[in-house]
């Protein structure tokens, strides 16, 4: 566990980084961005956690169950959302012209607007609740190993 | 007699690889093709998001981006069983 400094900031910043990320997941579909870069963004912001406090106190709030509970939750909601428009093709896109995310802009460059692109954002959204999920466990996990090494050598 | 059948499939992997280097379009000159004009025209009324790279990604190529959420998923699978800890103390003690 670092200094008092070092967990203060770590505390105060992550609430920036998560609604960095939450922001890249949500415009997916407007700027560049999506769900696998927000979601490496919040990871990020986890690592940080991680190196601030150690593995073990950050388990306490992390439970590797939870995450994988959630990993398999955002790929069933993906292959969900794509079988849903199997009745033209599978990943077809049947949100649009619909009153969800159904809203088509006006071709070429334009402000945007974030109640279009269908079936997209809500992809965007389950990507990135997979790679949030996935990522941490696998960061956690490598870091509860190489301690749990050093404890019992 | 084995590095003499070596020596000429080396010989020959070379020489398909130069003659692909040799057919590369030179730098900057991609090739036009339909289906970038098609998507660049259309993506934004077929799929109403105006990131044509997201609209790609999760619609025009969709099977693209759910093999590459289960490479994830094998990669998160894989290390876990590899490395949980939680198990292997209770069996060792």
């Amino acid at each position: 566990m670092l200094s008092k400094i070092v967990r203060t900031v770590t505390n105060e910043f992550m609430l920036f980084i998560l609604v960095f990320g939450f922001y890249i997941i949500a415009h997916g579909h407007l700027t560049p961005g999506g769900g696998f870069q927000g979601g490496a963004v919040i990871v990020s912001g986890v690592v940080m956690l991680l190196v601030a406090f150690n593995s073990q106190e950050l388990k306490k709030t992390l439970h590797e169950r939870a995450l994988s509970i959630m990993e398999s939750t955002g790929a069933l909601i993906f292959i969900a959302l794509a079988f849903a428009g199997i009745g033209a093709a599978f990943f077809y896109n049947f949100l649009v012209g619909t009153p969800i995310f159904g809203r088509i802009p006006a071709t070429g460059p334009n402000p945007g607007d974030i109640w279009t692109g269908g079936v997209i954002p809500l992809m965007n959204f389950a990507v990135g609740l997979k790679v949030i999920a996935g990522l941490s466990a696998v960061v956690l996990a490598m870091a509860l190993f190489s301690s749990g090494e050093e404890i019992e050598e | 007699m084995r590095k003499v059948v070596g020596l000429i499939l080396l010989l020959v992997l070379v020489a398909f690889l130069v003659w692909g280097v040799l057919l590369i379009h030179p730098f900057g000159y991609p090739d036009a093709s339909d289906m970038d004009d098609y998507i660049i025209q259309n993506a934004q009324e077929e799929t109403g998001s105006n990131n044509v790279v997201t609209s790609v990604v999760f619609d025009y190529r969709g099977f693209d981006t759910l093999g590459e959420a289960t490479i994830l998923f094998t990669a998160v699978t894989g290390v876990l069983l590899l490395l949980r800890t939680e198990k292997r103390r209770k069996e060792g003690s």
